[in-house]
């Protein structure tokens, strides 16, 4: 779960972090109230949402009077910032962040993650701040800086202070980064974020380090001990496909294709995508109904992949272990005669029950396609998506 | 043979009275598994499904003697029951939960650094040897015994390649699924080092998916030290970069963890690749019926050197020669290269083995 950056930038004041000060905007109004009160003559206007690389999608506006503030928080308010990390469809802004300006001298990266080949949690430093960091472990992979944190011990101030002088921190600044490294591990455990990432987190031109930028990822694992983070949740940051999946538990990322899927079990639904692909069609989704499919999911599941228009075909790839491959039938038959499915449907069903299944698929008078195996399901899917015969 | 589990194995089921608990130890107690036992605290004294309930695992483990445990608690308390598992002195334990929080796992991990216990999980589907021991949520009934060793991160692929290995009657010795979360216990290289070494494996099914860099890890270390053939399968080609494909650790982050870079891993270490899942078995059964072949070409000529017995023997090498020379020619020069190009890795490996292992080991320990 992603939280956005003026939610972010709360946590981190209550954590001692330093940020500017900043408050969010819902209407233009409301921008140009939040930068009388902040004071100043510079302000940034700043779009809040879910991605990464809005500065450059033109998400971030600076502002040196009220007006200017006015209609930079007009021209984002209501449309759709299209960065990047988004996808040309962007996401919604539907509110901005005003924010006292800031005096740069300096940008540093700094970011808390898992290392997963460790296991453990990575605090990385560098001193190319601002820049995408992927770009700098490509380019300059020298100048990223890494420590490693033992579970048991905690992030140690040693550790700190080893990125700090890496950076080319000193006397007070050295402190300062120290305090803000220590208090990010803290946050990163207490509220069990998946990643923290500050950049930049800049040096001020009166030699103060502040967090000009803030994302927070909570680990979706996790948000259940988390009542008070979860109601920051934003489901409109979020693809409505994949929001009404999930009030479904079902598991859904959209694709371009034109074949949709239904699979149980997320590597054998990776694994199907991957078969439409190896012949020649091209997958409209990733969906796993999950270990403990029932008839009503299963109708679910189908509703939500034959409400994308693009379908022109779909493949339901189960294997049944504990799930039993009639009921799966059961669900799919009842579905196919409740939605009314107007593109052709390829089932291969193997596993528990699977006799008993293309039983109740042949006795169903539906025109359901039934495949022999894998490669004949996705011949015949991609077959039928082009338009010809099984 | 088999390995981490067999008939002798006993087993209790920690979350033994709910519903998931419940639900799979009937399974297991139906497939033969010797569970002896469960605990859910509080519940202690009681009976349930004609087995002791026990308050604590310690208490389970001094009265059944079991060695094993399976962990069906909610997400919440799996990492306290793990821990609970290892301080009792239980030898495997195989936690199936789901969603277990990213953290909790690194805690856990950092525990286990000094303990014997080996943890499979979690959001695995368990570990079965087949007619012998199932731990898990697989269906038991699509296994044989037989000659394959099987590891994998996703719980319905591993059925796939069980399946297919049944069905063109090679078996398995034993499936081990070692779960989709980004941190977990037993890894691919643990998992191929115990194959490696048993000798009821004959080679090895590795499913693998997007996310991380473990499929790359198992690659070097199958080069350097497993002599078994070795057929990977990599899910999520076609994954987009930055989703989570149902797995917690199904991602691609930073242009880091793509399918097609542990595919070239696998390539570049010699091991066959499958680009779909469906030819997980035949694969496999190919590797293994060249590697006979090669054998008994091995053995034969030797023979046929001495003059009493070349009348016999004669005929034997001219069949298997033959054959493999048309193998060679039906699947192009490349595929001969390979051929050459494993046999000269093969080389390297018998030669220097034992004392890179050890190195090997004591590397991975620090």
């Amino acid at each position: 779960m992603n939280l956005h950056e003026y939610q972010a930038k709360e946590i981190f004041r209550k954590y001692g972090i330093p940020v500017p000060a900043g408050r969010p905007a819902g209407t233009p109004d409301e921008a140009v109230a939040a930068a009388k009160a902040l004071g100043g003559s510079l302000w940034v206007v700043k779009a809040q949402v879910h991605a990464g690389g809005r500065g450059k999608a033109g998400g971030v506006k600076l502002a040196r009077d009220l007006d200017a503030v006015r209609s930079a928080a007009a021209a984002l308010l209501g449309t759709r910032l299209a960065t990047k990390q988004t996808g040309p469809e962007g996401l919604p802004v539907e509110k901005v962040y005003v924010e006292s300006g800031s005096q740069i001298e300096r940008e540093i990266y700094l970011s808390l993650t898992l290392n997963r080949e460790k296991g453990r949690i990575s605090l990385i430093a560098s001193s190319a701040g601002g820049m995408e960091i992927e770009e700098v472990a490509e380019k300059t992979p020298e100048q990223i800086l890494t420590v490693t944190v033992h579970p048991a011990a905690g992030l140690q101030p040693f550790q700190a202070r080893q990125l700090g002088f890496g950076l080319g921190l000193a006397g007070e600044q050295l402190k300062q980064f120290q305090h803000i490294a220590l208090a990010l591990y803290k946050l990163y455990l207490e509220q069990d974020a998946s990643l923290i990432e500050i950049n930049p987190l800049i040096v001020t031109r009166s030699g103060q380090l502040v967090a000009l930028d803030a994302k927070f990822n909570i680990d979706a694992n996790a948000v259940f001990r988390h009542p008070d983070l979860a109601k920051l949740r934003d489901p409109n940051q979020e693809d409505p496909m994949e929001r009404r999946a999930s009030e479904h538990e079902l598991n859904y990322v959209s694709l371009d294709g034109d074949i949709a899927c239904m699979v149980n079990g997320a590597g054998l639904a990776m694994a199907t995508m991957d078969l439409i692909k190896l012949h020649g069609g091209e997958p409209a989704n990733f969906l796993d109904v999950g270990g403990g499919a029932t008839s009503e999911r299963v109708t679910h599941a189908f509703k939500l992949i034959l409400s994308n228009p693009k379908v022109r075909a779909v493949l339901v790839n189960i294997f049944g272990g504990i799930v039993r491959c009639d009921m799966i039938a059961e669900g799919v038959v009842k579905a196919v005669k409740s939605v009314g499915v107007k593109v052709p449907v390829v089932v291969r069903l193997e596993g528990t029950n699977a006799e008993k299944a293309r039983e109740v698929l042949s006795g169903s008078g539906l025109t359901i396609t039934a495949a022999a195996d894998l490669t004949d399901a996705a011949r015949k899917v991609v077959a039928l998506a082009a338009g010809g015969a099984a | 043979m088999s390995i981490l589990v067999n008939k002798q194995t006993k087993v209790i089921c920690q979350g033994f009275t709910g519903k998931q608990g419940t639900f799979h130890s009937e399974q297991a107690l139906a497939y033969g598994t010797q569970l002896v036992g469960g605990v859910t605290p509080g519940r202690g004294g009681e009976q349930h499904l004609g087995l002791p309930v026990f308050n604590t695992v310690a208490q389970a483990v001094r009265e059944t003697g079991a060695t094993a445990s399976m962990i069906y608690v909610p997400a919440a308390g799996a990492a306290d029951a793990i821990l609970e598992a290892a301080d009792a002195g239980i030898e495997l334990a195989v936690c199936i939960t789901e969603g277990v929080p990213v953290n909790d796992m690194v805690r856990v991990k950092a525990a286990l650094a000094g303990s014997p216990m080996r943890l499979i999980g979690p959001n695995c589907p368990g570990v079965i040897t087949p007619d012998e021991c199932k731990i898990g949520i697989m269906p038991g009934f699509i296994h044989k015994k037989g000659t394959v060793g099987i590891v994998s991160r996703s719980g319905t692929l591993t059925y796939e390649a069980v399946y297919q290995t049944t069905r063109i009657g090679l078996g398995q010795s034993t499936c081990v699924g070692i779960g989709g979360d980004p941190v977990r216990g037993l890894n691919f290289v643990d998992v191929l080092e115990l194959f490696e070494r048993d000798p009821g494996t004959a080679g090895v099914i590795l499913v693998g998916e997007i996310g991380g860099s473990d499929e790359e890890a198992a690659a070097r270390y199958i080069h350097r030290f497993v002599s078994k053939p070795v057929v990977a399968y990599i899910a999520g080609v076609t994954a987009p970069a930055g989703k989570r494909m149902g797995h917690a650790g199904a991602i691609v982050a930073g242009g880091k963890g793509t399918a097609a870079d542990k595919y070239a891993a696998f390539e570049t270490a010699g091991v066959r690749t499958v680009k779909s899942p469906a030819e997980l078995g035949s694969a496999m059964h190919d590797l293994l019926r060249r590697r006979r072949a090669r054998a008994a070409a091995r053995i034969a000529p030797r023979p046929a050197a001495r003059p009493a017995v070349k009348a016999a023997a004669q005929p034997a090498a001219a069949k298997t020669r033959p054959a493999r020379k048309s193998a060679a020619k039906r699947t192009a020069p490349t595929v001969a290269k390979k051929a050459a190009k494993k046999a000269a890795q093969k080389a390297v490996k018998r030669t220097a083995r034992p004392a890179r292992k050890t190195a090997g080991r004591k590397g991975r320990k620090r």
